[in-house]
């Protein structure tokens, strides 16, 4: 039994809000379900989707806050990535980039190899955040909580981290249909 | 033996503005010289490297990580479903463990195979000699313009200076 069975927001719900309150900050999107659903929402240059190399969207992210420190900049993530790429969120911590924030999608699954679980339900990943050195943290369920504390975020000095539980509901999406060396190239245009 | 100053600054003077990696004890020399330089970003580990240094260049630097051999593959999968797939290049300076035969165990069967197992996944590589140094810049400058992917520049003990002799 889940702990926090019953939570009601999908992943796509979740994100299709945080998007609109996006305008043109470069976002890293992890690998899997995440960068699809992320594309038919709502597809912009500005948007960098992973196919591979799980674990690593927040090191791409924290390597272009660390470039460009002038931009705000955001990580959609899953709780199955953080945990693959768990020392990142020390560097993070350490580093403390102040345009950094990082969002957990944690529905305490691998959604995209068929659900098997994660071990997010007993490791709460935001509090692993903090410890490390994040300087905002917040967990939320609801969508009102959603917004809210985003949208506070955004006015932040960082690292932020933002866990958003929700469900392992998945939209009926097709791959992300741009070749990936012309992400590279929409991206790096777009964030110039 | 090169000294790590002037192989951190003709680094630099390729273009090189970004420097991340895990730290290794031939190495040791040049990580020291960055950190003077107020250059480096240390990273935990290589495939977090590999990953900080592709948001850079996307942001418009020219990477460059540094690494002992083993994290070869410890970020083995970054460098081929990041880097190659998504075209970002950047610059490996890997240090060559195990060269000949004569490290610890542990490095032995890395150092034996590294060549090859660059090969196979088609990441180009060339060892650095004092003689051939500024050749040898030249072409990682050149083939990361051109290829566009990960180019290694690996280096035996003893050429560059390190933090002991």
């Amino acid at each position: 039994m889940r702990p926090e069975q019953g939570t009601m927001q999908s992943r796509a719900m979740a994100m299709a809000a945080l998007l609109e309150l996006l305008t043109d900050q470069p976002v890293i999107i992890c690998n899997g379900f995440p960068s699809r659903e992320a594309y038919k929402i709502a597809d912009r240059p500005t948007h960098f989707y992973m196919i591979g190399s799980m674990g690593n969207a927040s090191a791409i992210a924290l390597g272009v806050a660390l470039a460009k420190p002038n931009k705000q900049v955001v990580v959609f993530d899953g709780d199955g990535n953080v945990l693959m790429g768990m020392g990142t969120l020390a560097t993070v911590g350490a580093l403390k980039p102040k345009n950094f924030i990082h969002v957990v999608f944690d529905n305490e699954v691998y959604g995209t190899t068929g659900n098997q679980p994660t071990i997010s339900n007993v490791v709460p990943l935001e509090k692993m955040a903090k410890a490390a050195g994040y300087v905002n943290v917040e967990r939320v369920r609801e969508r009102e909580d959603l917004i809210y504390e985003f949208t506070d975020m955004l006015k932040k000095d960082g690292p932020s981290m933002l866990l958003v539980k929700i469900n392992e509901m998945v939209e009926d999406v097709g791959r992300v249909m741009i070749d990936p060396q012309d992400i590279t190239k929409r991206f790096m245009k777009a964030i110039q | 033996m090169i000294e790590s100053d002037a192989f951190v600054q003709a680094l630099q003077d390729i273009g090189v503005d970004f420097f991340t990696g895990v730290p290794d004890s031939i190495l040791g020399g040049i990580i020291a010289e960055l950190m003077e330089r107020r250059l480096y970003t240390p990273a935990v580990r290589e495939d977090e490297a590999v990953a900080m240094a592709a948001g850079a260049y996307m942001s418009g630097k020219v990477p460059a990580v540094l690494m002992q051999n083993s994290g070869l593959g410890t970020s083995l999968n970054t460098l081929i479903s990041l880097n190659m797939i998504y075209c970002q290049p950047c610059i490996l300076i890997v240090s060559w463990r195990g060269y000949q035969g004569k490290d610890a165990p542990e490095h032995l069967v890395m150092g034996e195979v590294m060549p090859q197992f660059l090969d196979t996944v088609k990441i180009p590589h060339r060892t650095l000699s004092e003689k051939t140094a500024i050749d040898d810049l030249k072409w990682l400058a050149e083939t990361f313009m051109k290829q566009r992917i990960p180019v290694a520049l690996l280096m035996t003990k003893g050429v560059v200076r390190g933090l002991h002799p």
